[in-house]
């Protein structure tokens, strides 16, 4: 995982020429820490951090009639404007992008980016995908069925670091 | 009418637990930063209705309310009394049931006859809020008192609240006594003898005082909240005159001064300056007056959203 986040840190300086105007969003819960941890790697790199910040996409999900108890909505937190700056989201789990489409909506409420990527530690691959959303950078290609549901598990909060594999029960 | 999950009315604090009472208060944290925004807006209730029913006049909390819904997407409308057709002779029920053919998903309701939001609960479909039933309660105004407690004393367990003023008629004292009291502050309350009950610590088991004196209620308390004076009481021999109160009752600084240092001072609004609240009070730095107003926004925008959303399968 760390090679692959290692990787993804590379690729992002590289396809932006460097850190300037580069703006890392972690999509709660598990974009945060990848976020944080990409934006560490680019550090070292480049000499100096980009800038973060963390989106909850709860108020913005489409399915907040169907998915039963309320989910728990937590704090967005884009403390430099985002407006003209080269906004990179991270995520886990790219799978049928509705997350990345209430992530995109939430960030246009914020302000008019110059550009917004997409960066993901598991791909799980184009035939899920339920709108037309694709990711810049990508960890891994995980292939996985409609049955399975892949979980990445950080020390942040798993105490393990890992992805797995599991049949939905 | 089925209600498959009752707890999206918020009838009052009193049947709440602790847990639920700081899980609204945790989303209400979430949703402040909303209004610090540019665009002050979610789409979170998109193609939701929201009635604001009010029997009652209110300015700020219906004003509340109606931005709390519109910031949350969701459609409003409002309707007071002297609007309705209970002026017309229609009876309560019957105007509820009217309502309801137009299908909301939320019904605000303020009404100066306590018990009228648990009515309306009973044969509405949508999720009924109470923003006030005469004495009995005024829940959000609980809620949004302890955002602004939380956001300054970081916690309310072991706080020292005194409550000082017209209690025998508060609903904002009583929805407040049962929310301090379930999260583990201790209550202290006083005012003139005819508007506070000596019975009124059996309202909960324990942690609520009745104070003989002010001076009682305020010395060492962490917050003191001032309730409202209502001027027509006056009238009815609760207590001679206005400038009585203010002598014996009114928060001026020297009174504060018995208070913790650090104590801060709360009025659920419309004060009355020079009665019950001195003017270099209410403007100190210690008065959170308009924080709480600020707070009122957050917390109804969290009351709204888990009253209107989704139904617990399990529930």
């Amino acid at each position: 995982m760390n090679r692959a986040l290692s990787r993804l840190a590379s690729e992002i300086v590289e396809k932006n020429r460097g850190v300037n105007d580069l703006y890392l969003v972690g999509i709660r819960r598990r974009g945060v820490p990848l976020a944080e941890r990409i934006a560490r790697k680019i550090e070292t790199l480049e000499g100096s951090p980009p800038l973060a910040g963390i989106l909850d996409i709860t108020l913005y999900r489409d399915d907040l009639s169907t998915v039963g108890a309320n989910p728990i909505v937590n704090r967005t937190e884009l403390e430099q404007d985002i407006e003209n700056k080269i906004i990179v989201l991270i995520d886990d789990v790219l799978y049928t992008g509705r997350t990345v489409r209430a992530a995109m909506d939430q960030l246009m409420d914020f302000g008019r980016p110059r550009k917004v990527q997409l960066a993901v530690l598991i791909d799980r691959g184009r035939e899920h995908r339920e709108l037309p959303i694709q990711a810049d950078f990508i960890g891994k290609i995980v292939p996985t069925k409609q049955t399975e549901i892949i979980k990445v598990m950080l020390k942040e909060f798993d105490e393990v670091e890992a992805v797995g594999i599991f049949e939905r029960p | 009418m089925d209600k498959p999950f009752r707890r999206r009315d918020l009838l009052g604090i009193r049947n709440l637990s602790a847990a639920e009472i700081t899980g609204i208060l945790d989303t209400a944290e979430n949703f402040s930063e909303i209004s610090n925004r540019e665009v002050k807006k979610v789409p979170t209730l998109r193609g939701k209705t929201v009635i604001n029913l009010f029997f009652e006049s209110s300015t700020r909390t219906r004003t509340s309310f109606e931005l709390a819904a519109k910031r949350l997407s969701a459609d409003t409308v409002n309707i007071s009394v002297g609007e309705s057709s209970l002026s017309k002779g229609e009876t309560l029920l019957d105007t509820a049931l009217n309502l309801d053919a137009m299908a909301p998903d939320c019904i605000v309701v303020r009404h100066s006859s306590a018990g009228v939001p648990h009515q309306l609960a009973k044969v509405s479909k949508a999720a009924i809020v109470n923003a006030g039933d005469g004495a009995n309660e005024h829940p959000t105004q609980a809620l949004l008192d302890a955002m602004t407690i939380r956001e300054h004393k970081k916690k309310i367990d072991g706080l020292e609240v005194a409550i000082v003023g017209d209690i025998v008629h508060s609903r904002v004292a009583r929805s407040n006594i049962h929310l301090l009291t379930k999260l583990g502050a201790k209550v202290r309350v006083a005012g003139p003898g005819t508007l506070v009950p000596t019975d009124f610590r059996y309202l909960v088991e324990e942690n609520l005082e009745v104070c003989p004196h002010v001076t009682d209620a305020i010395s060492g308390a962490d917050v003191v909240m001032i309730l409202r004076i209502q001027r027509e009481r006056q009238d009815s021999a609760y207590f001679p005159t206005l400038r009585e109160y203010s002598i014996h009752y009114g928060l001026t600084n020297e009174r504060l001064s018995q208070a913790k240092k650090d104590a801060i001072v709360l009025h659920p609004g419309p004060m009355n300056r020079g009665i019950e609240i001195a003017s270099d009070v209410a403007d100190s730095s210690r008065s959170l007056i308009l924080d709480q107003v600020k707070y009122g926004v957050a917390v109804r925008m969290a009351v709204l959203y888990l009253a209107t959303g989704g139904i617990a399968t399990s529930g």
